[in-house]
């Protein structure tokens, strides 16, 4: 009954409501692609001051760029910690070498900050030390059984794949409600950027410039916002970014934001990109804040939101 | 080392035992499993009819439940695994964490295989599924090259699995959304990647061109052989130049790695192609049996009969072979 009550109180008072919304938060994801060390410091300098809630620090996608070493990260985590911000270190998705594992320990050792696993095998070592953890997008998470295995093993958040739309999301949030046993679950939903779609054994950037993989020059950092990849009739596709494949399109969930409230989403996360972060961040900033900011033109991308309707990825919807 | 071949089909799955398998696998008719395209695959009858004939040649059936159920179809993959558990399979081999957990809870006597689409590539990971689900063994993702499949092999608490011959996902199994972002389906969700229902052929005055959901994937020029339009092995434009950008249509095929993959102990090899024909899968079947068991007759000095080799080129994507990321001498 009281419940009722309450959704009655929800639509006589929209300005309570708000005050409700106002726990959606908003997340800059890790930076994808391989930027020179001096574009990342004066990139997080930037963001430091925006209003962000957690920032995600670290490389994700190839062990080979190491323009930042982890000392390095550890120190921009503090400067942004000493911002007020919540940071997090991301760790690489597709792990295949010692070595990668090697830096995977050191990163889940670090004994203060929280830890996104973006494969199992930073999972298994989060949870063999007890540590409390995130999971990032490229963690297959579809259905509750799979929420609650991980929850046991201390996820406390997890980054929803991107391929889930919002009403499959929904259901899941609404049967771990009902199921009651994640009390400290957090959701968080990849809502702006180009999505990550798939990780590979070679190196798209490499074989494009025509170099081995063993021996890329570390060609990424001439790209710092990938290379696209269109069909033969200039349709754009993919974005190549290493041994990632992005999408063509800027996901763009702004227009979604009282749903993910509704359903339940805690954190929106944004994905860096080279030139005009700080404009997206405070078009959603002033959005989650209920303004229309319809005047603050977004940067001029081609844009997608198919999977949150359960739609082609690439897709469009009004 | 066992050969793990493929039944799409009942017909398959004889032709795989007839012609030399130590094991079959197979899936139901439905989203459950990884190779879900119309007219494969087995209802309850005829995997019943597929179990028996292999059981009574001494052949070992797997069953695929390897996709990952959403909320909505979570009942649906239960099903198949109470269903592969009652009719006694081998193993299940699964991806999704929750279908492995509720396996190993409801059918402790039941043994789970980590499948590809589990996207294990190390063995913190492998570990991992060893310790929460008591998986016996991991079908290791294509993205590995030959230097970390042996380190795998000594560090792995389970037995592995990798692929031998087939058509070559280069992509991380299990993490690939390209099939999703352009046709709303993809192997995880619905255990199809470029679904059919989205491919389109069309003769044009430029030759020839696939397409999948509108967009264009390749286009042919008459003396080229086209190939099926997945997504990774489309030819793109990318700064000007057209290209295989991401990879040729090609196929897998490790033969001359046996004596390797033996020496570090790989204890299974698996062919892909469920969705292949069994006159295919006995033609592949019989030139590994033979190659397989050339190798055990004498492993220090493995000669590849050249006739297996043409006889497999013969079959493959593209009339080319690669030994995919297996080659890589570095990570």
């Amino acid at each position: 009954m009281n419940q009722v009550v309450k959704q009655e109180d929800q639509q006589a008072h929209p300005r309570e409501y708000q005050e409700v919304d106002k726990s959606m938060k908003l997340s800059l994801g890790p930076i994808l692609y391989f930027w020179p060390k001096q574009d990342v410091y004066n990139f997080y300098a930037e963001v430091a001051e925006l209003p962000l809630d957690t920032v995600y620090l670290g490389e994700t996608v190839c062990s080979k760029r190491r323009e930042l070493k982890l000392s390095d990260w550890l120190g921009l985590a503090q400067e942004l910690s000493q911002c007020g911000k919540k940071v997090v270190l991301s760790t690489l998705a597709l792990l295949e070498a010692e070595s990668e594992l090697k830096m995977l320990r050191r990163i889940c050792q670090n004994g203060d900050l929280m830890v996104e696993a973006n494969d199992i095998a930073a999972v298994q070592l989060l949870s063999q030390q007890g540590i409390p953890f995130v999971t990032g997008p490229s963690i297959n998470v579809y259905n509750l059984p799979v929420l609650k295995q991980l929850y046991s093993s201390g996820m406390r958040r997890w980054v929803m794949p991107v391929e889930i739309g919002a009403q499959t999301l929904e259901d899941l949030l609404q049967q771990a409600a009902a199921d009651g046993g994640l009390p400290e679950l957090e959701t968080e939903v990849f809502a702006y950027g180009c999505l990550p779609l798939a990780y590979a054994a070679r190196c798209f950037t490499a074989r494009f410039k025509n170099l081995p993989k063993d021996n890329c020059n570390f060609c990424c950092i001439e790209y710092p916002d990938g290379i696209a990849m269109k069909s033969q009739e200039e349709d754009s596709l993919f974005i190549i970014n290493g041994v990632q494949t992005l999408s063509g399109e800027h996901y763009n969930l702004e227009n979604e934001l009282q749903r993910m409230r509704q359903i339940g989403v805690n954190l929106v996360r944004l994905s860096p990109q080279r030139e005009g972060m700080a404009e997206v961040i405070q078009r959603f900033s002033e959005r989650l804040d209920g303004a229309l900011s319809a005047r603050i033109p977004l940067l001029n991308q081609s844009q997608c939101n198919g999977y949150w309707y359960a739609q082609p990825g690439m897709k469009w919807v009004d | 080392m066992e050969l793990v071949c493929p039944a799409g089909s009942y017909p398959a799955l004889k032709a795989a035992v007839d012609n030399g398998a130590s094991a079959v696998y197979f899936g139901f008719k439905d989203a459950t499993n990884a190779r879900h395209f119309a007219g494969l695959n087995f209802d309850r009858r005829k995997a019943e009819k597929g179990i028996d004939y292999a059981r009574s040649h001494g052949v070992k059936v797997l069953c695929a439940v390897n996709t990952y159920p959403q909320p909505s179809g979570w009942k649906a993959w239960q099903g198949a695994v109470d269903m592969a558990a009652d009719m006694g399979v081998d193993a299940l081999i699964a991806a999704d964490m929750g279908v492995l957990g509720y396996a190993s809870d409801t059918h402790s006597a039941l043994n789970l295989h980590l499948s590809v689409q589990g996207s294990a590539t190390n063995y913190e990971a492998l570990a991992y599924y060893h310790q929460q689900f008591g998986i016996k063994r991991a079908v290791l993702p294509r993205v590995l090259s030959l230097a970390q499949v042996e380190h795998l092999a000594q560090h792995s608490p389970v037995e592995l699995e990798v692929f031998a011959f087939g058509s070559l996902c280069i992509m991380v199994e299990g993490r690939c959304y390209l099939s999703s972002y352009i046709t709303d389906e993809s192997p995880n969700t619905c255990g199809a990647c470029s679904p059919a229902k989205a491919v389109r052929w069309q003769e044009t005055a430029a030759g020839l061109e696939s397409r999948l959901n509108d967009v264009l994937i390749d286009r042919y020029q008459a003396d080229e052989k086209a190939g099926y339009p997945t997504l990774c092995k489309g030819r793109f434009e990318v700064e000007g130049s057209i290209y295989h950008a991401m990879e040729e249509p090609t196929s897998l095929n490790t033969l001359n790695l046996i004596p390797e993959l033996k020496r570090m102990g790989i204890k299974a090899l698996k062919i892909e192609g469920r969705q292949r024909s069994p006159a295919y899968v006995a033609k592949v079947v019989r030139i590994w049996r033979e190659a397989l068991d050339t190798a055990a007759r004498n492993p220090d000095h493995f000669d590849i009969n050249p006739e297996w080799n043409n006889g497999l080129l013969e079959l493959s994507e593209g009339s080319t072979t690669t030994i995919g990321a297996y080659h890589r001498s570095w990570q």
